[in-house]
């Protein structure tokens, strides 16, 4: 999986909003992530903590604050809208809802060929409209839905529009903005067995944006935990869900409510309070207001990512201590 | 009969327009233990919040119609009481919580007030010293500093709000609670916070809950009864035991949990539903589930299934209609969604 350029990469990644009277809401605050080619790196948080805004500022549909982008080793930040534009193609996103990011007065084939119009994929209008509904058929939408309008749909045939029409200009690397939290769950599997597949067979790489710790845990090959704008947690998947570090992790972990009557009596560990406000933050971990073993250090200075574990990285005071007195007897 | 709160029976209810009739709710039957937590589950659609507004009798009046079936509340007859017995019931009886936080609050009203006005909507002669104090005592109850009673909804986050909403709902001590989807607005961790208070306060009020969700987990934690709806009909009822234990189970009660990514399991692909639920306007003939069912054979498509009773277990499905209750060894089903939790 380590390869040398990773196809995307950010920066010191930061996006402040303005909220009046001066004060600055941190929406992403400094972020550093590789995405390797082919590989589905899951971004997971409660609402507000800046997830979604991660996503959109590395397409740049929200323009960052500060920080870089790099696509190919390339850095986007700052392009001209020309340069853009043909980058476009290869950058995509699925949104959340697809009941409000389809064009309701366009028939299912329109809104699918679209975006290839808008970029002069094929030659002919014939040749456009034939691709499209070969979109249809790898998305399992049914070709009598061609003329049919999204109203008509319901959910889950919206969100596989949605699919296509990403999917319409070939790209390499797509952000899942919560695709699948608003459908049901017998149509949220069939949603994410499909982008699992499209994504082996055209070989695409994903950046997967969620609340939903087992959905992320299915589709994701790393995962990075995201708490008031900044990574706390980045960890192959499966060793995150096995050993989390980070108290907030743990916490988020242990909040999920399993299908399973053996976990019937035991409460689960809530942790107390609730997200603090992301404007004017101090510095020192964000999540120490909430944490049981918060110390003096955690409130002093912003807290680094360490490595660790190998390839396990953390946000965390304890994790740090215990890595320097590692190294003092070594 | 002293130990139930709730009896329904055979309900069916529609909602019916110039233009075509949704069949919302299929001769349904349910019995809360007074007490007990009855967990309604299913997707949308399935006609879980229809049967919620039933019990009240809030369906919408120009379109909703309860077509027939009985609801016994505490050997009341709801149905044929009259609209001020209603009033007097709704709320102070038989509470309910609403799914959206954000909407289900006055935005113009501190949370104080409407707490006082659900109290005294349903007592006049409260005096004012006796309401603040229930007020302060319901604010306390939920986990909210009694000094924010002053303060309005906007100023609240999510979870607190539905606090605000579980308080209001308690506020009269109701015999019945309908929580239709309390928690699926609001975020894992301050869900998992609600939850533990929702079951603490039930055990220690002991308030009998319909509670109304999608998520088989919150069922596990929180359920003594589990009622497994689709398509308007309950497909398969029975204690937690029965629907969470591998054995027999409906087909589509197995589809929802291999529907559900399993934290501990390696499987990269899940095992979905295949299809849509039925347009509710043309049901199929048969067994509702069985355009979607991978275990249909001819008959579940022209004659619907009667149900089969094992004790609490309840299963409406031809794949178990043809033996007698309890001697059907070595049927498979449920297996499949099961396994995976046996192989730990």
């Amino acid at each position: 999986m380590q390869q040398d350029t990773p196809l995307i990469e950010t920066r010191q990644l930061k996006k402040l909003f303005k909220v009046g009277g001066g004060a600055m809401l941190h929406a992403v605050d400094g972020i550093d992530l590789k995405i390797y080619e082919g590989e589905t790196i899951g971004v997971v948080g409660e609402s507000g903590c800046g997830k979604s805004t991660l996503g959109r500022s590395i397409l740049r549909l929200i323009e960052p604050t500060s920080g870089e982008v790099l696509y190919n080793g390339q850095n986007i930040v700052g392009l001209g809208s020309r340069q853009m534009r043909a980058l476009r193609k290869e950058l995509q996103i699925i949104f959340q809802d697809p009941y409000a990011s389809i064009d309701p007065r366009k028939s299912v084939i329109e809104v699918i060929a679209e975006y290839m119009l808008i970029h002069k994929m094929h030659k002919s209008r014939t040749e456009t409209y034939a691709r499209a509904a070969e979109l249809m058929d790898l998305v399992g939408l049914a070709r009598r839905y061609a003329n049919s309008y999204p109203h008509e749909l319901d959910g889950g045939r919206r969100q596989r529009i949605g699919i296509a029409r990403a999917l319409s200009l070939n790209p390499r690397f797509i952000v899942c903005d919560e695709p699948v939290s608003a459908l049901d769950v017998s149509i949220q599997a069939q949603i994410l067995n499909l982008l699992m597949d499209l994504g082996e067979e055209l070989h695409l790489t994903y950046m997967f944006v969620t609340h939903d710790l087992s959905v992320v845990k299915h589709i994701s090959s790393r995962i990075m935990v995201m708490y008031l704008g900044r990574c706390v947690e980045l960890a192959d998947s499966d060793e995150l869900f096995a050993h989390p570090l980070h108290p907030y992790t743990k916490a988020l972990l242990a909040a999920i409510p399993e299908p399973d009557l053996a976990k019937r009596d035991v409460d689960f560990v809530t942790i107390r309070g609730e997200v603090s406000s992301p404007i004017n933050v101090k510095p020192g971990c964000r999540f120490a207001g909430r944490c049981d073993f918060c110390t003096e250090a955690c409130t002093q200075a912003d807290i680094p990512l360490i490595e660790a574990e190998p390839n396990h990285l953390v946000a965390c005071t304890l994790h740090r201590q215990a890595q320097e007195a590692g190294k003092e007897r070594t | 009969m002293k130990d139930t709160i709730l009896e329904i029976k055979d309900l069916s209810v529609i909602y019916k327009t110039d233009l075509e009739t949704v069949e919302a709710v299929n001769g349904i039957s349910l019995t809360i233990g007074k007490g007990k937590t009855y967990g309604l589950v299913g997707e949308t659609g399935a006609g879980k919040t229809t049967t919620a507004l039933s019990i009240l009798r809030l369906l919408p009046a120009a379109t909703g119609r309860v077509l027939g079936g009985s609801i016994q509340f505490d050997g009341e007859d709801v149905l044929s009481l009259s609209e001020s017995d209603m009033c007097a019931l709704r709320g102070r009886r038989i509470a309910m919580v609403f799914q959206d936080p954000m909407t289900s609050l006055n935005p113009v009203m501190t949370v104080g007030d409407q707490i006082a006005e659900a109290l005294l909507v349903h007592d006049r002669k409260m005096g004012k010293e006796e309401v603040e104090r229930r007020v302060e005592e319901t604010l306390s109850m939920v986990g909210i500093l009694p000094s924010r009673k002053i303060e309005y909804p906007h100023q609240f986050s999510g979870g607190m709000k539905q606090r605000v909403v579980i308080a209001m709902a308690l506020a009269c001590e109701p015999e019945l609670l309908i929580a239709d989807e309390p928690t699926t607005a609001l975020d894992v961790t301050i869900q998992a916070q609600v939850l533990m208070m929702i079951k603490e306060l039930r055990n220690r009020l002991g308030t009998s809950m319909l509670m109304i969700t999608h998520d088989l987990g919150i069922v596990a934690k929180i359920c003594d009864d589990v009622g497994v709806m689709y398509a308007g009909e309950i497909v398969e009822s029975g204690s937690v035991e029965d629907i969470f234990s591998p054995g027999r189970h409906h087909p589509y009660t197995e589809g929802l949990f291999g529907s559900i990514p399993d934290l501990k399991s390696r499987a990269r692909r899940l095992t979905p539903i295949a299809g849509l639920m039925p347009d509710p306007t043309a049901l199929p003939q048969g067994c509702v589930f069985a355009p979607r069912c991978k275990k249909c054979q001819e008959r579940c498509k022209t004659v619907r299934p009667k149900a089969v009773t094992e004790g609490t277990h309840r299963i409406a499905c031809h794949l178990y209609g043809g033996q007698a209750a309890g001697s059907a060894q070595g049927i498979s089903g449920g297996q499949d969604a099961f396994r995976r939790k046996e192989e730990q």
